[in-house]
């Protein structure tokens, strides 16, 4: 008897031995599964063959400039949060070729590199990663111009979402609006309960294909008893959040003071290594480059990542506007937390605590923000 | 239309808001002049004993570098002042002018304003304040002009 | 120039905005030293070139790179288009390189534009510095053609020395016109030079307009329209009427390289051209 999919509101049951055969249907289907696998002492992202390559029993510890690998007394799959990696590595890779050029003399033709891109299906994407792929969406498909690049490889994405029950040393989703709990945009949801000796995952469908899927792996309905459970767990989650980010009036008070002393003291401690940028999962900046081969006949356009702290990022004939580690640390923190909201509507932050995490010296954006909240008010008081 | 001495004084903004009794006292020391296409105003060194008033023209403010001849720092023209240096001694100018165009000028007897500056402190005051604003334009836009803005090493 | 020009920049772009269209070099004119023209045709014969005043396009030069040019051709001049930039970095310097008949790869036009059409009745007066008079001067192309839609039009021009002074011929055109008023003035002079020495900025007190009716176009080095654009509200040129136009570093022009970020702005987009008042916040701040 075929399994009845699911109703698309329905929640549904899965135990560890179905989360492999959901890896196994999407690889059948010509997915490329990329999910969070343990590599070099750390929690990545990266393509997955079975249910064995997840952090199994894993979990980390994160701090301000502190990443460390644990183990769990259970055998959790998603019992960590987030590492370096983000998703931006698969829907905006570090590098690109645009396109390919063949000179002739004076004379060149232009060839557009074949914008093949897999198809990719996301395992474990947490709710302010959702919210981060989102924001990339804003930018390159809702823009006056479409990345091509972007839009073939964001379209026909399989994602399967997971609600966090641990939160992270660094995380801050809950005040910015962003988590714990996954908001839409998921095929699949899944929130993993271990309970004494059970070990089982609530599902929720979110699309017609995800209920295709689920229907596939023979998910069975949940009870209200488990989803219950389910729910508490992320309920839980956002009570042991490591930070917390005041987003009222942020934007006005950051534009109020571009003047700040605070800028002057981060200095002491920044140095502009572009950490932050390179593992914020919202960062878009990129260059071009343009090369030849040693003929020069044939020549290249490569799209990189690139960041508002490299050297010569705002460099005109002569020299850089924002020359100074002060300049390029208030355009971060800036951008982030105020210009974003008048660009693109929301505030360009999620909450996820990685440029805290991987920042070498510890800087850490929510604390800055106060900082700067707290200057303020002892001008005003003095006055 | 052939303007008095007098209109003319008051109505441009250098000298609008003097009082009444200043503006004749210096419209007394004012007289009209015109020049032909380059003419030696005045040279550096000579002595300062007047100021001028552009009113139509074009005047070089120059200095006489060596192997690079008369080089023109500025130009100054309809509706500026020309010539500050009889403000303090020793009383010469630091630069010589010269016309570059057909220039005709009201010409202030600088010596006599001087002493009645000595006198009338009120009338120095309010002279004074006039002069430091167009030397003090005339300052922002020389260190612009230092800045070499167009430069090639911009 | 193909689908990217024809597609309004509000509405959505199907074909691959980083990939140039193909122009030939019909001429390399050397204006001063360091400074060069170019005039493009498309190679794609067919193709209709339209951009409106204060645009800019990204210039490619083969295995060497992209750089941002403003048009500086006349906008009713449907075959051919201008460009004149300084030689200041690698790609600018390696174009001033090419010969005529060379191929070089063009994207855009991109960015906002001067006010025109708009402006009824209105003066206009226009202050550019150095090589700002390039973007300018398609407005001016513009404000001769239509003429009677104005009233009094001054242009102030300030160049480094008499040797840089841009498009003589033309300015000496234009000086010859009597509902046009154009002043020139030099940093510094040379032997023989008769005009205006010192910088534009003083030229705007004494300039024949209407404040209270006018409009102003400012193009050149950020200080010079710092000063002007301080020159002008002394004037009574309230910032709603005053135009700049800025420049960022750019590397896509289509909004999401990050690069010319401006605050919030992206120059590529929300710029080049910007009214005053709408970046008062941060025009003049250091570092921004």
């Amino acid at each position: 008897m075929t399994p009845k999919a699911p109703a698309r509101d329905g929640h549904v049951l899965l135990d560890p031995s179905q989360i492999d055969l959901l890896i196994h249907v999407l690889l059948r289907r010509d997915y490329e599964v990329i999910g969070p696998t343990v590599r070099d002492g750390a929690i990545v992202y990266d393509r997955l063959s079975s249910v064995d390559d997840l952090p199994k029993g894993t979990t980390e510890e994160q701090e301000g400039g502190k990443y460390r690998l644990k183990p769990r007394n259970d055998s959790a799959l998603f019992g960590y949060t987030v590492g370096p990696h983000s998703w931006k590595k698969f829907l905006f890779p570090a590098i690109t070729q645009l396109w390919k050029a063949q000179r002739t003399n004076g004379h060149f033709q232009i060839l557009p590199a074949d914008a093949k891109s897999p198809q990719f299906a996301f395992l474990g994407v947490r709710a302010c990663e959702l919210h981060a792929i989102a924001i990339q969406d804003r930018v390159f498909l809702e823009g006056p111009y479409v990345d091509p690049n972007y839009e073939s490889r964001r379209k026909g994405i399989f994602l399967v979402a997971v609600n966090c029950t641990k939160a992270g040393g660094t995380c801050f989703c809950d005040s910015m609006g962003t988590g714990p709990k996954v908001g839409p945009g998921y095929d699949i949801s899944l929130t993993e309960v271990l309970q004494e000796s059970e070990h089982f995952f609530v599902a929720h469908c979110g699309t017609k294909k995800g209920a295709e899927i689920l229907a596939e792996i023979l998910a069975k309905p949940a009870g209200k008893a488990e989803v219950a459970l389910a729910d508490a767990a992320v309920e839980e989650c956002a009570r042991h959040m490591g930070r917390s980010l005041q987003t009222s009036g942020l934007k006005e008070l950051l534009y109020r003071n571009t003047e700040s002393p605070r800028w002057d003291s981060v200095v002491a401690r920044c140095l502009s290594c572009a950490n932050c940028t390179t593992v914020c999962p919202t960062c878009f900046c990129s260059t071009v480059e343009d090369l030849t081969d040693l003929t020069g006949q044939e020549a290249v356009r490569v799209r990189k990542w690139d960041s508002c702290f490299v050297t010569d990022f705002s460099y005109i004939h002569g020299g850089s506007v924002r020359a100074t580690i002060r300049s390029k640390f208030r355009q971060w923190m800036m951008h982030k937390l105020a210009y974003w909201i008048d660009q693109f509507g929301t505030s360009g932050c999620v909450g996820c605590g990685r440029c805290i995490t991987w920042c070498p010296v510890g800087i850490d954006i929510t604390e800055e923000a106060r900082a700067i909240g707290d200057a303020e008010s002892s001008v005003n008081a003095s006055v | 239309m052939i303007q008095s001495l007098e209109s003319i004084i008051k109505k441009h903004p250098f000298f609008s808001d003097m009082p009444e009794k200043h503006l004749d006292f210096i419209a007394g020391c004012a007289k009209n002049v015109a020049f032909p296409e380059l003419y030696t105003i005045f040279q550096e060194g000579d002595p300062a004993n007047e100021f001028y008033f552009i009113r139509e023209g074009l005047v070089s403010v120059e200095l006489v570098v060596p192997t690079r001849g008369p080089t023109t720092i500025q130009t100054v023209s309809e509706g500026e002042i020309l010539g500050w240096s009889w403000v303090s001694p020793p009383y010469r100018w630091h630069f010589g002018a010269r016309t570059l165009q057909r220039t005709r000028a009201l010409v202030f007897d600088a010596k006599c304003l001087r002493m009645k500056c000595d006198e009338d402190h009120d009338l120095g005051y309010e002279l004074l304040s006039r002069f430091m604003s167009v030397v003090s334009a005339r300052l922002d836009a020389t260190r612009l002009q230092l800045l070499d803005i167009y430069g090639r090493h911009n | 120039m193909g689908a990217i020009i024809e597609a309004d920049i509000a509405g959505r772009v199907v074909t691959d905005p980083m990939v140039p269209e193909l122009f030939r070099i019909e001429r390399l004119k050397r204006e001063t030293e360091d400074t060069f023209t170019l005039e493009l045709v498309p190679v794609e014969e067919s193709t209709k070139i339209s951009f409106l005043p204060g645009q800019f396009n990204m210039l490619y030069v083969f295995g060497v790179g992209e750089v941002a040019i403003s048009i500086s051709s006349d906008p009713g001049q449907t075959s051919r288009l201008e460009h004149t930039t300084r030689r200041v970095g690698v790609v600018t310097k390696a174009m001033g390189l090419l010969k005529t008949g060379d191929t070089i790869g063009v994207r855009g036009p991109f960015g906002t534009h001067w006010p025109v059409g708009e402006e009824d009745g209105r003066d206009f007066v226009v202050v550019a510095g150095g090589i700002g008079l390039a973007p300018l001067r398609p407005v001016l192309y513009h404000l001769m053609a239509q003429r009677e839609r104005y009233r009094n039009i001054v242009l102030l021009y300030g160049a480094r020395s008499p040797e840089e002074i841009l498009y003589k011929r033309e300015l000496e055109r234009w000086r010859g016109k009597f509902d046009l008023e154009v002043q020139v003035t030099v940093d510094r002079g040379a032997s023989g030079w008769r005009g205006n020495v010192g910088v534009v900025t003083p030229l705007v007190a004494r300039a024949p307009f209407n404040p209270s009716n006018t409009v102003a176009l400012v193009c050149g080095p950020e200080i010079m329209m710092r000063f002007a654009a301080m020159e002008l509200q002394k004037r009574g040129v309230p910032p709603e009427r005053t135009y700049l136009s800025m420049e960022r570093n750019m590397k896509c022009a289509l909004g999401y390289c990050g690069h010319c970020q401006y605050g919030p702005t992206f120059v590529c987009r929300d710029g080049p051209v910007f009214r005053l008042d709408r970046i008062a916040s941060i025009f003049g701040k250091g570092e921004i």
